[in-house]
């Protein structure tokens, strides 16, 4: 009996003594070297995965980092403690990145935006992209069901009381997954330095923009006559900023926008609407006409088979 | 099922039994319309180029005549639904909730709905080629919802010949009952058509397939056919999707079209009944398509029918006439399965629009929006007529895996019939997920 046991251990511990040997071989055979110091940067980075820099993940970037291809600071999620002890790890320059951050080029809120129509199908954009276009009078504005805040992996973007996405600059790392997640493509990332914003892509002149959205750019031209020549220009209807020349940008376009469209993002202040822009003090939603219903739920006959 | 289907001999496949709802309308003749005080034609009512107008503002044009002219090959020209004045060339709201250029024409107080454009001639020494010029220039698309350009089908494809015109008479999407009085009003111009289209298409026979719900229509086809026996009008079960090209062909001929493949391909040309009526009335008088028969119905119309409807009359026009109730809460483009909601009542009526289904307050899906887990029921599974897994597909949607969905799973065969949304328990918008995975799709490789 016990012999049966001693038979048994030395097996196992024979066979287990001959693979640890052929491990050690391979392991000497077929190592490679790798900088000790990727995994030390991995270490210091976010561990986010985002792909803000360019990198397939933060290990990609540690590579490249050690590499000297890629410099510190282009992780824009890190600290700027974490950016630091990257470049002191590496002994490198941490290589200033201004901020950037994604913008929507939307203000139609539920309370200044008409729905033409009221959807009804699956909780998404994409969805009621597809319907339609979407229960909002202006073809091109924001519809409200959260793509991009499900998206984002920083909780950067809620939506607030009117149904538009808020994102919170310090926590925006310019991932750029809003961009891809938004059906009418209204976020695009910009340095922070780019204060001057038009919040509106509506095609439409005049009262034609303006019946859809109170808040509308009616192409009327002021912004583009009140700025630095070249600053702004209206094309299809539609101000838009140069930001190669963003250097001349001051408030002085903003201040007799009819509507509001034009807006300065302060540092401080956040939002900044200019003088002339009309009050807007609804607050409870504007009135819908007709419901919207997904492809296939309109048949009231669902269930049988 | 396929090995039922080897013990019985019989030729089954998927698809749901859906109420019909055809009673209201399919006994009523098609009525003309009145012309709406402002008409709206979009340059973009078919699949390819927009059409380019050919008129400028404030001129005069007569019912009938081209007011826009096709941008290449897949391309259509436009002619004008009404004697009028053109107001202004602008966007206006179409179907897809899209801005498209349309021409706005504002039609004379006593425009007639005569037709004093176009003149006779004669079709019956035309070769193949001027056949497809001519109905080009006729501007006739599917008129069963793809508004596909109808002189692309009829040119044959380099190195594949066509032996069979298959004609689509199912009409299988509860509501709509136009083809069904196409068939049987205007029997002559279907087999008229059908025979134009074998001549282009160089077939020498057709087959026109009809539910076995409108029985009157395979007999009204059958006597308008006589003896002849180039054309057979045969009924086919009435099951949905009956009307879906791959299943019509399927059911009557057993052939099976490939996977993302034409129906050329297995030696087939499909067209709508509707369609080819159209074409064998306007080819022999040079005429344009202007006007379309849709079905107007549902639970809020008070008075449903079948009309005779200019193109471009504003939906706000047709419901109107149709007499509304007040409690209408949504307007859907087509049935109730495949159909589009649309958002605004000035979108004009398009080459492809085939019903307009008015529906109340308490139908529809508001009140049960909660999507529940799926059940792995196979509910789904056992309707998709193209036999693929929805309930995989739903899932991988769900996980936005979008790829695989299209690489390991085909869902670039599904055509968004919504058998498998209709019958699933848990509620779980399939087609919608399978609408956004397309999208999403065609973004991806648009970007690469």
């Amino acid at each position: 009996m016990i012999m049966d046991f001693l038979i048994a251990a030395a097996l196992m511990g024979g066979m287990g003594a001959i693979l640890a040997v052929v491990l050690a071989i391979a392991d000497r055979k077929f190592y490679v070297w790798e900088d000790p110091r990727i995994n030390q940067v991995e270490a210091l980075l976010p561990h986010a995965n985002c792909g803000a820099c360019g990198c397939a993940g933060c290990h990609a970037f540690a590579e490249k980092a050690v590499n000297g291809e890629i410099s510190p600071g282009k992780c824009t999620v890190n600290s700027p403690e974490g950016i630091a002890a990257v470049a002191a790890l590496l002994k490198v320059a941490a290589g200033s990145e201004e901020k950037r951050v994604a913008r929507l080029a939307c203000a139609g809120g539920t309370h200044v935006a008409r729905q033409k129509a009221q959807y009804s199908g699956l909780e998404s954009c994409r969805a009621a992209a597809l319907v339609n276009g979407g229960g909002k009078g202006c073809s091109w504005g924001c519809l409200g069901l959260a793509d991009c805040r499900r998206a984002c992996d920083f909780n950067a973007i809620h939506m607030d009381a009117h149904g538009l996405p808020v994102v919170t600059e310090s926590r925006c790392t310019a991932c750029g997954d809003c961009v891809e997640a938004c059906p009418k493509g209204l976020f695009s990332l910009h340095v922070v330095s780019h204060r001057l914003w038009v919040a509106c892509r509506n095609l439409l002149q005049g009262d034609a923009a303006e019946a859809e959205c109170e808040v509308a750019c009616t192409a009327c031209g002021r912004c583009a006559v009140d700025a630095p020549a070249g600053l702004i220009s209206i094309t299809n209807n539609l101000a838009v900023v140069d930001y190669s020349k963003n250097r001349l940008a001051t408030q002085v376009p903003i201040e007799r926008c009819p509507t509001g469209a034009i807006v300065w993002i302060d540092e401080k202040k956040g939002v900044v609407k200019g003088m002339e822009a009309k009050r807007i003090t609804r607050k409870s939603p504007l009135p819908v006409a007709l419901a919207l219903l997904p492809v296939g739920a309109a048949s009231e006959m669902k269930g049988s088979r | 099922m396929p090995l039922l289907e080897a013990i019985t001999g019989k030729r089954l496949w998927r698809g749901v039994h859906v109420p019909e709802h055809k009673e209201d309308t399919e006994r009523l003749p098609i009525r003309r319309m009145p012309f709406a005080p402002l008409l709206v034609i979009p340059l973009s009512q078919h699949n390819g180029a927009p059409s380019i107008p050919i008129v400028h503002e404030g001129q005069e044009v007569v019912r009938g005549e081209p007011i826009a002219k096709a941008a290449g090959f897949m391309s259509i020209p436009m002619h004008a639904p009404a004697t009028g004045r053109v107001q202004r060339i602008a966007l206006a709201p179409g179907a897809r909730g899209e801005l498209g250029l349309a021409i706005y024409l504002a039609p004379y107080l006593s425009a007639s709905q005569e037709i004093l454009y176009g003149a006779p001639r004669d079709i019956a020494d035309m070769t193949p080629a001027e056949i497809v010029q001519a109905v080009q220039d006729t501007g006739v698309v599917g008129l069963g919802g793809a508004a596909f350009p109808t002189h692309v089908k009829l040119k044959v494809p380099e190195g594949r010949t066509i032996d069979t015109v298959v004609v689509n008479g199912c009409e299988c999407e509860p509501y709509l009952t136009t083809d069904h009085r196409i068939m049987l009003e205007q029997s002559a111009q279907v087999l008229h058509g059908t025979r134009v289209a074998m001549k282009a298409l160089g077939a020498p026979r057709a087959v026109i397939g009809v539910e076995d719900n409108k029985m009157d229509a395979v007999a009204a086809l059958r006597q308008a056919n006589g003896s002849a026996t180039d054309i057979t009008v045969e009924s086919v079960p009435a099951r949905y999707p009956q009307g879906a090209e791959k299943m019509l062909v399927k059911v009557l001929l057993n052939r099976e079209v490939p996977s993302a493949g034409l129906p050329s391909e297995v030696g087939l040309a499909v067209f709508n009944v509707a369609t080819l009526a159209q074409i064998g009335d306007l080819l022999p008088r040079r005429g344009g398509l202007i006007e379309r028969v849709i079905t107007i119905a549902g639970p809020g119309v008070k008075k449903p029918g079948n009309f005779l409807v200019a193109l471009g009359t504003p939906l706000r026009w047709a419901l109107e006439q149709a007499a509304c109730t007040d409690r209408v809460s949504s307007v859907v483009l087509g049935g109730p399965m495949m159909g589009a909601a649309v958002g605004s009542l000035d979108v004009p009526v398009t080459k492809g629009v085939s019903g307009i289904l008015v529906l109340e307050d308490d139908h529809g899906p508001a009140h049960h929006n909660y999507i529940h887990p799926c059940i792995k029921c196979a509910a789904c599974v056992d309707v998709c007529p193209m036999h693929l897994n929805p309930s995989r597909l739903g899932l991988l949607a769900r996980k936005e895996r979008y790829e695989e969905m299209e690489t390991d799973f085909h869902l670039m065969d599904c055509f968004e019939c919504g058998c498998c949304s209709y019958v699933c328990p848990s509620q779980i918008p399939l087609v919608q997920y399978f609408r956004i995975s397309k999208q999403m799709n065609r973004e991806r490789k648009a970007r690469a």
